[in-house]
C-alpha cells in the first residue's frame, strides 16, 4: 500500500478521499499470456504489494529454481491452484493510486473457464485482454473480446504483451492493432485502446517505455486511471427495485414506512411522480433517506430508503419507476444465457430465476441457437446448451419480470438461473427483449 | 438535506458503503435467521455501522454473536458493549471456556484459542439454527480470501469447499441452502484495510482504544511484541518492558502482537497504514504465520 498522501495536509487528504473514485476491471488470459505477471507488475509498481508478500514469492521462486521473481505467484491463491500452476476461479485484487481505487476481477483464459470470465465481466467497467506479441491474435483473445462485448463491458483495452520478445517492433504492434480493430467492428465495443507493453520488464505498464518511442498513446496505468466511467450509468430511466421494507414499529417512528433499495437507473428526487410495478399504482416521492439524513436526489448505485406520499401497497420485488417511463411487466423473456454447470440446459426444463429483487420460476421454451464464442457463428441445430456454452433462449416465467434490455441497463437486464434441487447457480442471463 | 452531487459521481467509499448496505438488506430479506459475527475488531465495527445504516430508523433485524475466547482484551469487550447498547441489538456470547467444559472443543494446551474458536463458533451457529452468518472478512487480507464469494456456502459441517462455491454475477446473490447448511456472508469483501480506516475516520465511530497508541507492558516472542498477561506466562529469557504501542488487529491476546507507534488519532493511524510495508496479519498474527496456506486450511474447517 503506497503512501499516496505524503506531504499533503489533513484537509487535502480528506478531499482526496472524498473524490477518489472506483474502476472495476476484468482481466482474462492464461499463464502463457503473462496475465499474472502483468497483475503482479501493476500491484508492485503501484506499491500495493507488502514486503512479506514479496518475500514469500521470492522464496518460492528460488525454491523452484527460477532466476527471476515470478510475479505470477503473487496472485495464484489457492494451494490446489498453485500446485497445478493455473488459475481456476475468479480472484479479486485491489490497488489504488491517488485518484482511483481499482478492483480487478482476475479470470482464467481457457475456453473451459468461460463461465468464470462471464462472472468477472458482469461487474466490470473495463475489460483487459492480453495477447502475446509473438503470437498475434488468437482464438482465445477473440473469445475474450466477444465475452466482454456480450456482457456490455463499456471499455476495452487490448494489451499487446511481450513486446520485448519482438524487439519492441512497431510493425508487430500495428499489425495486431489493425487486425483487432477489424474484428471489433463485429462487436459492441464503444471504447477501445491498444497498448504495447512488456509486463516482465515493466514497459508502458506504469512507466513509459524508452524502447517504444514510436508509441504516443497512454501507458496502461495512465489509461486505467483516466478512463471516464461515470457516464456509463443510465441517469435517465428511473429504476428502483424495492429490496426491503423498513418499518421500525417504534414509538418514535410509529408511522415510518420506507422502501430500501439500490438505485438501478435514473435520478430520483423528492416530489417526483412515480409508479409502482407491477400494481401500476401511482404516488409521489415524499422523501429519500440515507441513514439519518434526507438527500435531495438518489442515483446509481446509491443504496437509499424511499418514502412515498400515499399509503400504497409496496413490497420486495416491486419496482418504482416513472409513469411515462417504466418497464413493461412481462413473462416471456428472450435472453442470451451462459450455462454454468455440467448437466446441459434443455427445452422444457424448469428453473428458479432471480431478477433484481424478484424471484420466480422459469420454463425453458426454446433454445434458438448456440453462439460459437470463437467465431460468432450461430448454430441453430442445437438442442441444448452445455457447460460454458452461450446461446439464445426463450423463457416463460411464473410471474412477470420488470425488466429492460441488457443493452439499456445491466442491472434490470440481467438475471441468474438456479437449479431448484441443488440450489446452485447454473446460468447467467442477459435479456434481449421481453414481450 | 445533504449536498447535491452535481456530477452524479459517487466516491469509491460511498460506492463500497452502498454495496455493503445492499448485501445486508438482501440477506435480511431472504434468510430466515441471520446473525452478525462480531470479533471486536475494526472490521466488525464497520459491519455494525453498515448494518445500522441499512435498516435505520429500524433496529438491525438480527442478533450479534461474539465468540469469547476467554483471552479477549477488556478494552475490546467494553467497546462491544457500548455499540450493542447504543444499537439496542441482542448480543449472544459463545464462550470457548464453556465449549471446552462441555467437551465441544478440546484444549490440549497446544492449540491456539483462535483455532478453538472454530468449534465454538460452529456449535453456536448450529445451536441458534442460524441460516446466514455475516463475517467481516476482506478479500485483500490474504491470498486464500481473494476468491471468496460474498455469499460463501457452508455444508452441514460448516466447511468451506473452494470447488463448491457458486458463481456470483452482477449484484444478484443466490441465497438458497438446504436444511442444516448455512451461508457465510461477507458484506465488506471489496474493502481494503485503508478503506476501513478512512471510513472509521469519516464516520467518527468508536473503536477499541487499543488501536490507538498507548503505554503497555510487553515482551518479545517470535519477533512479535505481546502483552503482559496472566494468560501468557513468560518463558525463559523473556523480559517485560513498558513501550508505546498500538494494535493493528484484535484477537486472542496471547497471540496478537502490537507494534511500536505514536499514532494516537485516526489520521495518524491512516498515515501509518499507508506507508506500512508488511500486511496487518503477517506483522502481528502468530496464527497466520505457521504456513503459507494456514488461512486456507482454517477456512476449510469453518474459520470466519
Amino acid at each position: 500500500m503506497s503512501d499516496h498522501t505524503a506531504g499533503l495536509t489533513q484537509a487535502q487528504k480528506a478531499e482526496q478521499i472524498r473524490t477518489m473514485d472506483l474502476l472495476r476491471f476484468a482481466t482474462a488470459g492464461s499463464v502463457d499470456d503473462g496475465k499474472s505477471t502483468l497483475i503482479g507488475r501493476l500491484l508492485l509498481d503501484s506499491k500495493s504489494i507488502f514486503e512479506d508478500q514479496l518475500e514469500a514469492v521470492e522464496a518460492t521462486s528460488q525454491s523452484k529454481g527460477y532466476d527471476y521473481t515470478d510475479l505470477a505467484l503473487l496472485t495464484d491463491g489457492l494451494r490446489s491452484e498453485r500446485e497445478q500452476g493455473i488459475t481456476i476461479d475468479v480472484a479479486y485484487r485491489y490497488f489504488a493510486t491517488p485518484t482511483r481505487k481499482f478492483i480487478i476481477a482476475d479470470t482464467p483464459g481457457h475456453v473451459q473457464y468461460t463461465r468464470n470470465m462471464v462472472t468477472g465481466a458482469s461487474t466490470a467497467d473495463l475489460g483487459l485482454v492480453l495477447v502475446d506479441a509473438r503470437q498475434g491474435l488468437t482464438e482465445q483473445s477473440r473469445r475474450h473480446a466477444v465475452i466482454l462485448s456480450l456482457l456490455r463491458v463499456p471499455h476495452l483495452v487490448l494489451a499487446v504483451n511481450k513486446m520485448d520478445l519482438v524487439d519492441f517492433s512497431r510493425d508487430v504492434y500495428e499489425k495486431i492493432h489493425h487486425e483487432f480493430t477489424q474484428f471489433a467492428t463485429k462487436l459492441n465495443i464503444p471504447d477501445l485502446e491498444v497498448i504495447p507493453i512488456s509486463a516482465l520488464q515493466g514497459d508502458n505498464v506504469v512507466n513509459r517505455s524508452e524502447k517504444m518511442s514510436w508509441y504516443s498513446g497512454p501507458t496502461l496505468m495512465h489509461h486505467l486511471e483516466h478512463v471516464h466511467v461515470a457516464s456509463d450509468r443510465d441517469l435517465v430511466d428511473v429504476r428502483f427495485p424495492v429490496q426491503y421494507v423498513v418499518r421500525p414499529k417504534s414509538d418514535e417512528y410509529h408511522d415510518y414506512r420506507g422502501y430500501g433499495g439500490m438505485v438501478a437507473g435514473g435520478v430520483l428526487k423528492p416530489g417526483d411522480e412515480v409508479v409502482v410495478l407491477p400494481s401500476g399504482m401511482t404516488s409521489k416521492i415524499a422523501g429519500i433517506d440515507l441513514f439519518d439524513q434526507e438527500v435531495t436526489e438518489a442515483f446509481p448505485p446509491m443504496s437509499v430508503t424511499v418514502r412515498l406520499e400515499d399509503d400504497v401497497d409496496v413490497s420486495r420485488g416491486d419496482m418504482i419507476a416513472r409513469p411515462a417511463n417504466a418497464p413493461k411487466p412481462s413473462q416471456d423473456i428472450d435472453a442470451m444465457i451462459c450455462w454454468m454447470t455440467n448437466e446441459p440446459l434443455r427445452p422444457r426444463q424448469k428453473l428458479a430465476i432471480k431478477h433484481t429483487t424478484r424471484s420466480a420460476r422459469a420454463l425453458v421454451k426454446d433454445i434458438q441457437y448456440r453462439l460459437d464464442v470463437n467465431t460468432l457463428h450461430r448454430d441453430q441445430d442445437t438442442k441444448e446448451l452445455g457447460l460454458n456454452e452461450i446461446g439464445r433462449v426463450q423463457l416463460r416465467t411464473t410471474v412477470p419480470l420488470l425488466c429492460d434490455p441488457y443493452s439499456k441497463n445491466r442491472t434490470t437486464g440481467s438475471f441468474i438461473l438456479i437449479d431448484e434441487a441443488t440450489g446452485v447457480t447454473v446460468g447467467a442471463g442477459m435479456i434481449n427483449s421481453a414481450s | 438535506m445533504t449536498e447535491t452531487h452535481a456530477d452524479y459521481q459517487l466516491s469509491q467509499l460511498d460506492q463500497l458503503e452502498a454495496e455493503s448496505i445492499h448485501i445486508f438488506r438482501e440477506v435480511a430479506a431472504e434468510f430466515e435467521k441471520p446473525v452478525l459475527m462480531f470479533s471486536g475488531g475494526k472490521d466488525s465495527i464497520v459491519m455494525l455501522r453498515l448494518a445500522e445504516k441499512a435498516f435505520y430508523p429500524a433496529k438491525i433485524p438480527f442478533p450479534v454473536l461474539q465468540v469469547d475466547t476467554g483471552y479477549d482484551f477488556p478494552e475490546v469487550l467494553a467497546c462491544r458493549d457500548s455499540w450493542v447498547n447504543r444499537l439496542g441489538a441482542r448480543l449472544i456470547v459463545a464462550s470457548v471456556e464453556d465449549a471446552i467444559r462441555d467437551g465441544i472443543v478440546v484444549d490440549d494446551g497446544k492449540t491456539s484459542r483462535n483455532r478453538l474458536q472454530i468449534g465454538t463458533l460452529l456449535n453456536a451457529l448450529e445451536e441458534g439454527a442460524f441460516t446466514a452468518a455475516f463475517g467481516g472478512g476482506r478479500r485483500d487480507e490474504e491470498k486464500a480470501r481473494a476468491k471468496e464469494r460474498v455469499y460463501s456456502h457452508r455444508d452441514e459441517f460448516g466447511q468451506w469447499d473452494p470447488k463448491m462455491q457458486r458463481p456470483e454475477l452482477w449484484s444478484l446473490y443466490n441465497g438458497r441452502i438446504h436444511q442444516g447448511e448455512h451461508m457465510r456472508i461477507f458484506p465488506i469483501s471489496n474493502w481494503t484495510e485503508l478503506d476501513i480506516w478512512h471510513y472509521i475516520g469519516r464516520e467518527g465511530i468508536e473503536i477499541p482504544s487499543i488501536y490507538f497508541s498507548h503505554q503497555r507492558r510487553v515482551f518479545e516472542r517470535d519477533g512479535m511484541l505481546l502483552t503482559e498477561s496472566d494468560f501468557n506466562p513468560l518463558r525463559a529469557g523473556e523480559t517485560v518492558q513498558e513501550r508505546t504501542v498500538r494494535f493493528r488487529t484484535v484477537g486472542d491476546l496471547t497471540l496478537t502482537g502490537c507494534v511500536e507507534s505514536d499514532a494516537d488519532t485516526i489520521d495518524k493511524i491512516i498515515d501509518e497504514v499507508a506507508i506500512a510495508r508488511v500486511t496487518e496479519r503477517g506483522a502481528t498474527r502468530g496464527d497466520d504465520r505457521f504456513s503459507e496456506a494456514a488461512m486456507e486450511d482454517r477456512k476449510k474447517e469453518g474459520y470466519f
